[in-house]
C-alpha cells in the first residue's frame, strides 16, 4: 500500500473551511456569550486543529497505526499535565496579594 | 530449492539496508517525526499550563492585556499561516506527483507566507515596545488602567500576561524561523531535482513540522487575542 495522493480540490476545501472558521472565531469574540465565549473559541480552535491534522498532515489516510498511537499518547500526556495541574491550583485557597 | 526467491531483485540506491522496502523506510521516517512532534507538544504544553493557571488567577489582567493586542493583525497572521499550510500541503502533493517546477513554486510561496507572518509579528512586537508593554524596568500598564477602569487591574499580574505573550509568541516565532530555514533547504534541493515520486520524504517531514507550527498558532490566537473582546458594561 503506497501513500494516497489527495485531490487539490480537497486541500483547497479544507483551506476555505479554516479561513471561514478563523473569521467566525474572531467575530464571535465580540458577542457577549458570558463564559461560553472561551468555550466557543476553544471548540473552533480544536475543530481547526482536527482539520489540519487529519487532512493536511494525512493522519486520516495513513496506514501506520503507530503514528496514530503516538498522537493519542502525546494528547493524553498533555491532558494529564493540564488537568492535574488545574485540579491542584484550582482547589487551593488562594488569596490575591 | 527451485522456487526460492532471488536474493536481490535489483539494487535500490536510496533504500537503506535495515528496511524491507521504500514504504517501510518512509513510514519509519514519518513515525520519527511524529515522535519529535510529541516532544514538542510537551515543550509547548508546559507554557500552555503556566498560561492556564495564571489566567485562572488573574483573569481581569489577562483580559485587559488581551484587549491591548491588535486583533486585525492577529487574524491576518492566522490567515497568512493557514495559506502557508495550504501551499505546503499542495507542495507535498506536487512532490508525490513528481512536478518539480510546481513544487519549487509552492515552496517559495510558503517561504513568502512564513516571512510575511514573521514581519507582521515584528510589527506587533514593535507596537508593544512603543506602548511600554514589554515586561521589565520600562513596563507600564498605566494606559490599560486608564482605558479599562471597570476592570480594576493590577500592573504586576498584567506584566505576567505580557511575559507569557512574549514567551509563547517568541517560542512560536523561533519555530517559524527554524521552519523557514528548513524550507530554504527543501527549496534548493527541490530546484536541483532531488525529490521524485519515489523519494520525497524530506518534503513530507518538513511539511509535518510546518503544519505543527501552524497548529500551535491555531491555539495561541484565541488564547492570547480573544480572551475577552465583548463590550464592557
Amino acid at each position: 500500500m503506497s501513500e494516497p495522493i489527495l485531490s487539490s480540490k480537497l486541500y483547497v476545501g479544507i483551506w476555505a473551511a479554516l479561513m471561514c472558521l478563523t473569521v467566525i472565531t474572531a467575530s464571535v469574540a465580540f458577542v457577549d456569550l458570558g463564559p461560553l465565549n472561551t468555550v466557543v473559541a476553544l471548540v473552533i480552535a480544536t475543530f481547526k486543529a482536527l482539520l489540519v491534522v487529519l487532512f493536511f498532515m494525512h493522519v486520516k489516510y495513513t496506514s501506520e497505526k503507530l503514528t496514530k498511537m503516538v498522537i493519542v499518547c502525546a494528547l493524553f500526556w498533555l491532558l494529564i499535565l493540564l488537568f492535574l495541574s488545574l485540579a491542584d491550583y484550582g482547589t487551593r485557597a488562594m488569596t490575591r496579594t | 530449492m527451485a522456487d526460492s526467491p532471488p536474493l536481490a531483485v535489483e539494487h535500490d540506491e536510496g533504500l537503506h539496508h535495515q528496511f524491507v522496502d521504500r514504504e517501510q523506510q518512509r513510514n519509519a521516517a514519518s513515525l520519527g517525526m511524529w515522535l519529535f512532534l510529541g516532544t514538542e507538544v510537551m515543550f509547548f504544553g508546559g507554557m500552555f499550563c503556566a498560561y492556564l493557571i495564571y489566567r485562572y488567577w488573574y483573569y481581569k489582567e489577562f483580559a485587559a492585556g488581551s484587549r491591548s493586542l491588535d486583533i486585525w493583525l492577529g487574524t491576518t497572521n492566522t490567515a497568512v499561516l493557514i495559506c502557508s499550510s495550504l501551499t505546503v500541503a499542495l507542495g507535498v502533493r506536487a512532490a508525490q506527483m513528481g512536478k518539480r517546477k510546481l513544487l519549487v513554486l509552492l515552496l517559495l510561496l510558503t517561504l513568502v507566507f512564513g516571512l510575511g507572518f514573521l514581519g507582521i509579528k515584528g510589527v506587533e512586537w514593535y507596537d508593544k515596545y512603543v506602548e511600554h508593554h514589554i515586561p521589565g524596568a520600562s513596563f507600564s500598564a498605566q494606559d490599560l488602567i486608564e482605558q479599562y477602569p471597570q476592570l480594576h487591574i493590577d500592573p504586576a499580574p498584567t506584566q505576567i500576561y505580557f511575559s507569557l505573550y512574549f514567551a509563547m509568541t517568541g517560542l512560536h516565532a523561533l519555530h517559524m524561523i527554524v521552519g523557514v530555514g528548513i524550507f530554504c533547504f527543501l527549496t534548493y534541493y527541490a530546484w536541483r531535482g532531488r525529490y521524485t515520486p519515489q523519494y520525497h520524504t524530506p518534503v513530507e517531514i518538513g511539511g509535518l513540522y510546518w503544519h505543527f507550527v501552524d497548529l500551535i498558532w491555531i491555539y495561541l490566537f484565541p488564547l492570547l487575542y480573544l480572551i475577552d473582546r465583548k463590550p464592557l458594561k
